[in-house]
């Protein structure tokens, strides 16, 4: 099963009230691949994931799902086909974790249509993907943050949809959870196709993980394209202001950035400051 | 997913389902019988007492010495209005207090019943208002008290604690303008005025029950198609909007609902109090995180007034307002969860 599921920004504008987050940003996700979205804090990038799910409106441009402005599209429909984890997502209060993966099931059944086999295969299906499937029915506010995060990645799971959209899923996580869940999402990406785009906080885990890297600076698409050409010393300084040295991650070739404080300056000190 | 789950988890998943299905029935069934029994008791008992077998017959139409007018004219109407304004008021509570994911959102704290109340007793006491047009001015005012503070608290796609808060504040202004107007009231008019003030079931008859079995049969069809939705918001609203629902629509046509159901039986039966508060986290402790609880509150809240009412005519020596015994009720448990959120770091 590949997705060949198209989804466009075209020359969007964000805002909140009279505060411009995002102006005339163009992007295009690849279909299949894992996009990664990287910016200093108050870049707009989880502002630009938002549109992307449908849950703020441009004020210009569109984002466009298969040829169509997704928001025209109505609710249900956008949810058959684009999932969206949010940052903070609520679980109610004692919610069983099969129950909550359940809710995922909600943009394939009718007013009328009742819960079927079909539905407890995908919850189970979900389970098993993201080994949670001992704690089902154990209540969500009890778990641990990794699991409660394998969780609602779970529910996720369980909408089937061909594109995913996480706003910074590893926030709050031990490094190991974090590597847990990157290499779920990675899984997914390969057993299924599933397009998944998705913040990280974490530029070397972004390099890693990504097959195609976003690097927004104020509100504007910086650099888009292969992380080995996104990910240089010049973007760390340009999005972030930071000096650093960019190496190869001995591991896997892609790009590693070693950031430069007051403190620790480089041996070498004409690798600071490139060109 | 193409891979096929393995039997054990496909097992794990249908069989808890089945498990908390089961919870589900066994609570609303046995809520069910609490309510019948408390229906019927309520029949029976009185100055003069009456067995089921008498009750029924004049229920089915026929003729009993002594029974047909007590049991038929007084404590049939009243029993119903006190079933059908507890039903009501604990679907309406606990709908506001499912979305806004906080107990005390109940619209008897936060100024929805007050507004109701102010708008009837202007009505009653300077405009003169006979009692159908004061019912439906009462309904169009908690519509628009609801309204108005959605307005001001989801301006910006707002927060519940601020839904609350100012909710507070309109609350408070409403009661002022109750306590004003009645200040200003003729006595004769005080008596029907009153009623807004503390519910009250006495002199409760058909044609309170009627409009109000109406309201219950058109509202409470729709309600319960909207809990699944309302459901799916507790997960907040990106989660819901990110899973199809309508978040904005929905939240406006749950609020509809609900402030219809809660004015309608204001206008039968005065604002109960803190029925609407209770009956929502009693009907969650009830029922576990097995579904959505707003019909299990209805039941309770139903339960809550019969028994309340009962107590208030005869357990206590004399004769209480309904209003007054669930307000004894209910003002301990406004305290503790006052004090257990203050506790929680002190925001509500």
């Amino acid at each position: 099963m590949t997705a060949d599921r198209t989804l466009e920004v075209s020359h969007v504008r964000l805002a909140y009230g009279d505060r411009v987050i995002v102006d005339d940003l163009d992007l295009t996700v690849p279909a299949g691949r894992i996009t990664a979205i990287v910016g200093a804090n108050a870049c707009g990038k989880s502002t630009l994931l938002k549109s992307m799910a449908r849950l703020l409106t441009p004020r210009a441009g569109q984002v466009i799902l298969d040829g169509k402005d997704i928001h025209r599209l109505p609710t249900k429909q956008v949810a058959r086909d684009l999932g969206l984890l949010p940052q903070s997502p609520i679980a109610p209060e004692g919610i069983a974790v099969s129950d909550l993966v359940g809710r995922g099931r909600t943009p394939h059944h009718g007013p009328l249509s009742r819960w079927s086999r079909n539905d407890d295969e995908a919850v189970a299906a979900a389970l098993e993907a993201t080994d949670t499937t001992a704690l089902a029915d154990r209540p969500v506010d009890e778990l641990s943050g990794g699991q409660r995060q394998r969780v609602w990645i779970a529910m996720a799971l369980a909408q089937q949809t061909d594109v995913l959209l996480l706003d910074e899923p590893t926030t709050f996580l031990d490094v190991s959870h974090q590597i847990d869940v990157l290499d779920l999402l990675t899984d997914l990406n390969r057993r299924n196709g599933t397009t998944i785009v998705m913040v990280l906080h974490d530029l070397n885990l972004a390099a890693r993980y990504a097959d195609h890297l976003v690097a927004m600076a104020g509100g504007h698409l910086y650099a888009a394209g292969d992380p080995d050409e996104v990910l240089t010393a010049r973007t760390v300084k340009d999005v972030f202001g930071m000096d650093s040295q960019v190496i190869a991650d001995p591991l896997t070739g892609r790009p590693l950035v070693l950031p430069i404080g007051r403190h620790h300056v480089p041996a070498s000190s004409d690798a600071a400051h490139p060109a | 997913m193409t891979a096929l789950a393995p039997r054990g988890a496909l097992e794990i998943v249908s069989q808890g389902r089945a498990r908390r299905r089961r919870r589900r029935i066994v609570v609303t069934g046995i809520l069910l019988i609490a309510v019948a029994a408390a229906y019927l008791i309520s029949l029976m008992v009185g100055q003069t007492f009456y067995t089921p077998a008498e009750v029924w017959a004049v229920i089915t139409g026929q003729t009993v010495p002594g029974a047909s007018f007590t049991v038929g004219e007084l404590r049939l109407p009243r029993s119903t209005v006190a079933l059908l304004a507890g039903l009501c008021f604990g679907m309406g509570g606990a709908v506001f207090q499912t979305m806004l994911r906080n107990p005390l959102a109940s619209p008897d704290i936060i100024g929805i019943n007050a507004g109701a109340s102010a708008a009837a007793v202007v009505g009653i006491v300077f405009l003169s208002f006979d009692e159908t047009t004061v019912s439906l001015v009462a309904t169009v005012a908690a519509l628009a008290t609801a309204l108005t503070i959605y307005l001001l608290a989801f301006k910006d796609g707002g927060a519940g604690a601020r839904f609350i808060l100012i909710g507070i504040g309109v609350a408070a202004m409403f009661n002022s303008v109750v306590a004003y107007v009645l200040s200003r009231a003729a006595e004769w008019d005080l008596q029907a005025a009153m009623r807004w003030i503390t519910g009250n079931l006495n002199g409760a008859a058909w044609s309170q029950a009627v409009p109000l079995a109406i309201a219950i049969a058109i509202v409470v069809p729709v309600l319960l198609w909207l809990t699944r939705d309302l459901e799916l918001l507790r997960l907040g609203d990106d989660t819901a909007s990110a899973l199809g629902v309508p978040v904005e629509r929905r939240r406006i046509m749950l609020i509809v609902c609900a402030v219809a159901l809660l004015a309608f039986a204001t206008a039968a039966a005065g604002p109960i109090s803190f029925v609407a508060f209770l009956a929502g986290p009693i009907a969650a402790r009830l029922l576990g995180p097995v579904g959505s609880p707003v019909l299990v509150a209805g039941l309770f809240g139903a339960f809550l007034v019969l028994f309340a009412d009962l107590t208030g005519q005869y357990l206590l020596g004399m004769r209480l307002p309904v209003g007054v015994v669930t307000g004894v009720l209910g003002a301990p448990y406004l305290i503790f969860l006052l004090i257990r959120s203050s506790r929680s770091g002190g925001s509500l």
